[in-house]
């Protein structure tokens, strides 16, 4: 299992938990276990979300993997100038 | 991704090389956005709405079209459905459908043989508007009774009572505030705003479409991104992507605010329609009406410190205004409110308000700066009032590799504690002020990114390589991407000449945004470079008849190694490429990536002003920014990133915003009453680069480009507050209005 | 509309076109005789981009009509470099990297050697104000004005 940070204006999705435990071992993983068990987060995922693995922001890296010791943190999709 | 160890000895990059537009760009050869021709070609021209918000009932373009010379009209109609709610809004901003939502949104174009008759059949065209109540302030858009632009743009799972305005909802941060607050002894609540500003490029929107009538096109025009382009296009025409050829002209500066297409989609929409290429520029009004400026906003900060300047808990509550269409900028504000800071207890929250304007287009690191100036406002505000040393507060609080950042993830190395040092032993620090003078502190933060890059190089004849990429050249890229693949070839860095090719001829790149490039392309640059080295190290182990592992590349030659080394005499690059023929044909290495680990960067900034109490004005003495840069590959641009930020953010600071009329009207849109610094109101800026190399990139590059707009706002607001002994608390900081505040 | 018939010079060499009435020099200039350095920033005389010299004397072409132009000598930046010679503005320029997109630069040329030609020996001050006509959102002037300042100091000692 993986534990994964929400951000608060998603929490509403994880019955207000800030945290949430998927079984997970890459990045793919993690997003589609996100939806599964947490239907409210789909919106935001199909409109965009990067995962920041151990202080690396990854938008889009299906095969990254992830570890059971792992800090992961959902984030919105992250754009730039 | 094969990293390098950390202490390379290079010896090209850091150096400070000739770029090679440079030639093209001081003798006005360099082609732009609307520097090209087709024959054949039409004039194109948008009609805008005049009202901030009105329902379009009816368009009557015949009269336009009996014109003379009026090749084609076009409207919502004439383009496709868009995929998806971000598209379909992009598709939208380029043209009104039933509803115009901003005054100066587009609601039809004219294609005529010349400017003169497109410009008369714009006033030909017959649009019948129902003018509704419209909003612009923030204030008055979440009120109970506001207009609503769209009522199925509200923020998805809103609680109950969210006003219907309200399109996003943004909340970071973890700790117990209420313990953090319990523990400061001194807490200050304050509320801050900031208008909108514009990018303020130089160059207007401009590009010249061509489409047969087989459906296949070409697209030029200026863009940071022109993969991005052809992807909006195609997908507001209904073409496939193969169909439609998008090549990028020199950009005359984007800042993000040339990440989406305005009216790119309605230049191909009109060609389709006259059947003869089109080309379209924007105007200065246009540019101001129509593309994006960054989102307004209103903010409420809440600090507590200890004596001893120690943060206890930091709370934001952050409201931006993007626009008629829902804008995600809000998140980036708030994840980057309190970013420089180690925090115990933090929390930024937020939304995001649609309202009758232009939707909000990105601005270098976009969201950044305007989440940052209030807590750096703030943070001042508590130095003075406990008597410390503002470095000294932020070095004390300062995050640091395996702070828990405020947006969530744990930081990797950063330099945000070595830059703050290096500001604190400057000089520039310890120089005395004057009367009326005040020095300004403030940190600033970016993300950075990576993202998509395809990057492809060829082994000529000559021994010359041609690097082949994707990413518009707004600063210099194409000289620091020829300066590492000369570094790892080991070849002259004039035997390279690197191009930005178009959209058919090289593999998908993400925009040139996000600080991305010298990052992303870079080492895509660097792989391909060790592509085509492995081909070449194989072909002269088959020439010699060794073993390809037993050859290794060094200084441009492929030697003998192991137990080889000394049999055969090192052959170069040259020599190689001049026989590839006839060891197997061309040579070339190329490389796609989606490239991640850009790396997050720091800066500090130094303001010195100086404001004549007599009539508000406030000059700029002395301006240094500091920043980790990772490793400069071409340091004189690395520093032009820096000081063009830091003016860019000075103007957002002191001059520039968009103002709106109690009609809903824009009523600055022109360089002359939209004022940009020009070079009488800056001082020099110094740049201090700071290298900490990224453990993310083969070279140690981390992104530069953005960072440098988010310290100057509080910079200068804490250097003018400081300056008249009374606090500003919003932007800009025209001289009216500091001078209300000094008689205030 | 009747057009107007114009015989002037443009850097140096003599040039004619008709034009309508209301049209600039810029217009001309960039879509007639193709000569597209002098750039449109804003049409309305506030960036500089367009700079060019009559008669020696700085202009933003997008403000000067095409029709006055007859008579006059009309000076671009691309009739800066002597052929393939760079002139030392452009050098200092190039090895000051005093451009990042490069748009303003045609037009910062064109002021800064109108400026040089009457203040060989212009202060930072000076040089800055007679360059606050030509903005540039990219570089802060820093690289731009330290550019000027050396190539001024390098064609007096020359
Ligand atoms: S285009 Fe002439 S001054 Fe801007
Ligand atoms: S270099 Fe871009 S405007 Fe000056």
């Amino acid at each position: 299992m993986v534990k994964v940070t929400i951000w608060g204006s998603l929490r509403a999705a994880t019955d207000g938990a800030a945290e949430v435990e998927v079984e997970a071992q890459n990045f793919k993983q993690v997003m589609s276990e996100l939806e599964r068990n947490y239907p409210g987060l789909q919106a935001q995922i199909a409109a965009g979300a990067s995962l920041a693995i151990d202080g690396k922001i990854y938008r889009e890296a299906w095969f990254t993997p992830v570890y059971p010791d792992s800090e992961v943190v959902l984030m919105p999709f992250m754009v730039g100038g | 991704m094969a990293l390098d160890t950390e202490k390379r000895e290079f010896k090209i990059i850091g150096t400070r090389p000739l770029r090679p537009d440079g030639i093209d760009k001081v003798t006005g050869r360099a082609l732009y956005g609307a520097d090209m021709v087709a024959p054949g070609m039409l004039e194109g021209k948008i009609l805008r709405s005049p009202h901030a918000h009105a329902r379009i009932v009816s368009i009557d373009a015949s009269a336009a079209l009996a014109l003379q010379g009026v090749k084609a009209v076009v409207t919502a109609s004439d383009f496709s459905e868009a995929k998806g709610e971000l598209m379909q809004n992009i598709l939208e901003n380029c043209m009104a459908q039933d509803k115009a939502l901003y005054h100066g949104h587009a609601v039809a174009a004219v294609a005529a043989t010349s400017e003169t008759i497109a410009k008369q059949a714009l006033k030909l065209i017959k649009v019948d508007y129902e003018v509704l109540p419209h909003v612009t302030e923030i204030e008055d858009a979440v009120k109970p009774d506001a207009p609503v632009l769209r009522p199925d743009r509200r923020a998805k799972g809103a609680p109950e009572g969210t006003p219907a305005n309200i399109t996003n909802l943004s909340n970071f941060g973890h700790g117990d505030l209420e313990a953090g607050f319990a523990k400061a002894d001194l807490i200050i609540e304050r509320s801050f705003r900031t208008e909108s500003t514009h990018q303020g490029y130089i160059e207007p929107h401009a590009c010249l479409a061509s489409m047969g009538p087989d459906g296949k096109a070409d697209l030029w025009c200026c863009t940071q991104g022109h993969y991005a382009v052809r992807d909006m296009c195609a997908s507001f025409l209904g073409m496939s992507l193969s169909q439609l050829r998008v090549t990028a002209s020199e950009i005359g500066g984007g800042f993000g605010g040339k990440t989406v297409v305005f009216i790119e989609p309605v230049a191909l929409a009109l060609s389709r329609k006259a059947g003869k290429p089109v080309k379209m520029a924007m105007t200065r009004e246009e540019v101001f009406k129509a593309s994006g400026p960054t989102p307004s906003s209103l903010a409420d900060i809440k600090i507590g410190m200890t004596k001893g300047g120690k943060i206890t808990a930091a709370h934001a509550k952050l409201r931006f205004q993007g626009g008629a269409f829902p804008s995600g900028t809000i998140d980036l504000g708030a994840m980057c409110a309190f970013a420089a800071y180690d925090l115990e207890a933090v929390r930024a929250e937020g939304f995001n308000v649609m309202t009758n304007r232009p939707r909000e287009a990105a601005y270098r690191a976009p969201g950044a700066p305007i989440g940052v100036y209030p807590v750096e406002a703030l943070i001042d505000e508590l130095c003075i009032e406990l008597g410390l040393d503002p470095l000294d507060v932020r070095l004390l609080n300062a995050a640091d590799k395996g702070t828990k950042s405020s947006y969530g993830p744990t930081f990797e190395a950063i330099g945000l504690k070595a830059t703050l040092e290096a500001a604190k032993a400057h000089r520039h620090y310890n120089t005395p002020l004057g009367p009326n003078q005040g020095r300004g502190v403030s940190c600033g933060f970016w993300f950075n990114f990576g993202g998509s890059t395809s990057v492809s190089m060829s082994v000529n004849d000559d021994g010359t390589v041609a690097v082949t990429e994707g990413n518009p050249d707004i600063g210099g890229s194409r000289a620091s991407v020829g300066m590492m693949a000369a570094e790892e070839l080991g070849i002259p860095y004039e035997n390279i000449r690197t191009i930005v090719a178009d959209t058919n001829s090289i593999g998908f790149n993400d925009p040139t945004h996000g600080s991305r490039v010298t990052f992303s392309v870079g080492l895509a640059t660097i792989e391909a470079a060790r592509d085509a080295i492995k081909k070449m190290c194989t072909r002269v182990a088959k020439i010699w008849d060794i073993d390809p592992d037993a050859v290794m590349w060094e200084d441009g030659h492929a030697r003998p190694a192991g137990e080889n080394a000394g049999n055969y005499e090192p052959m170069s690059l040259a020599e190689i490429a001049a026989i590839a023929s006839k060891t197997g044909g061309p040579i070339a290495g190329h490389y796609e990536v989606n490239a991640d680990s850009a790396g997050v960067s720091f800066g500090v900034h130094l303001a010195d002003i100086e404001v004549d109490p007599e009539t508000g004005f406030s000059t700029v003495l002395r301006y240094t920014v500091f920043q980790d840069a990772g490793k400069a590959i071409h340091p004189a641009y690395v520093e032009g990133q820096m000081q063009g930020g830091a003016a860019q953010g000075i103007g957002w600071a002191m001059n520039e915003e968009y103002i709106y009329g109690k009609d809903g009207l824009l009523q600055n849109a022109g360089f002359l009453d939209y004022r940009i610094p020009v070079a009488s109101d800056l001082p020099p800026i110094e740049a201090v680069i700071l290298e900490i190399p990224n453990p993310g990139h083969p070279y140690g590059v981390r992104g530069v480009g953005e960072t440098a707009i988010v310290p100057p706002l509080a910079a200068v607001s804490n250097a003018v507050s400081r300056a008249i002994g009374k606090r500003m608390r919003a932007l800009p900081m025209s001289p009216p209005k500091i001078l209300k505040v000094i008689k205030g | 509309m009747n057009k107007i018939h114009v015989t002037t010079t443009v850097n140096g060499d003599p040039v004619e076109y008709l034009c309508e009435p209301q049209e600039t020099l810029l217009d001309v200039l960039r879509n007639q005789l193709r000569l597209t350095g002098a750039k449109e920033g804003c049409g309305t005389g506030d960036c500089g981009a367009c700079s060019v010299t009559l008669n020696g004397r700085l202009v933003c072409s997008c403000l000067v009509l095409a029709a006055e132009a007859g008579g006059q000598e009309v000076a671009t930046v691309e009739g800066i470099a002597d052929g393939d010679n760079l002139h030392i503005l452009q050098k200092k320029i190039l090895e000051h990297a005093a451009l990042q997109c490069g748009v303003c630069t045609p037009g910062i040329l064109v002021a800064a050697k109108a400026l040089l030609e009457k203040h060989p020996d212009p202060t930072e001050v000076e040089a800055r104000y007679w360059l606050a006509g030509n903005l540039c959102r990219c570089t802060g002037y820093d690289k731009i004005i330290t550019a000027v300042m050396d190539a001024a100091a390098e064609m007096r000692g020359a």
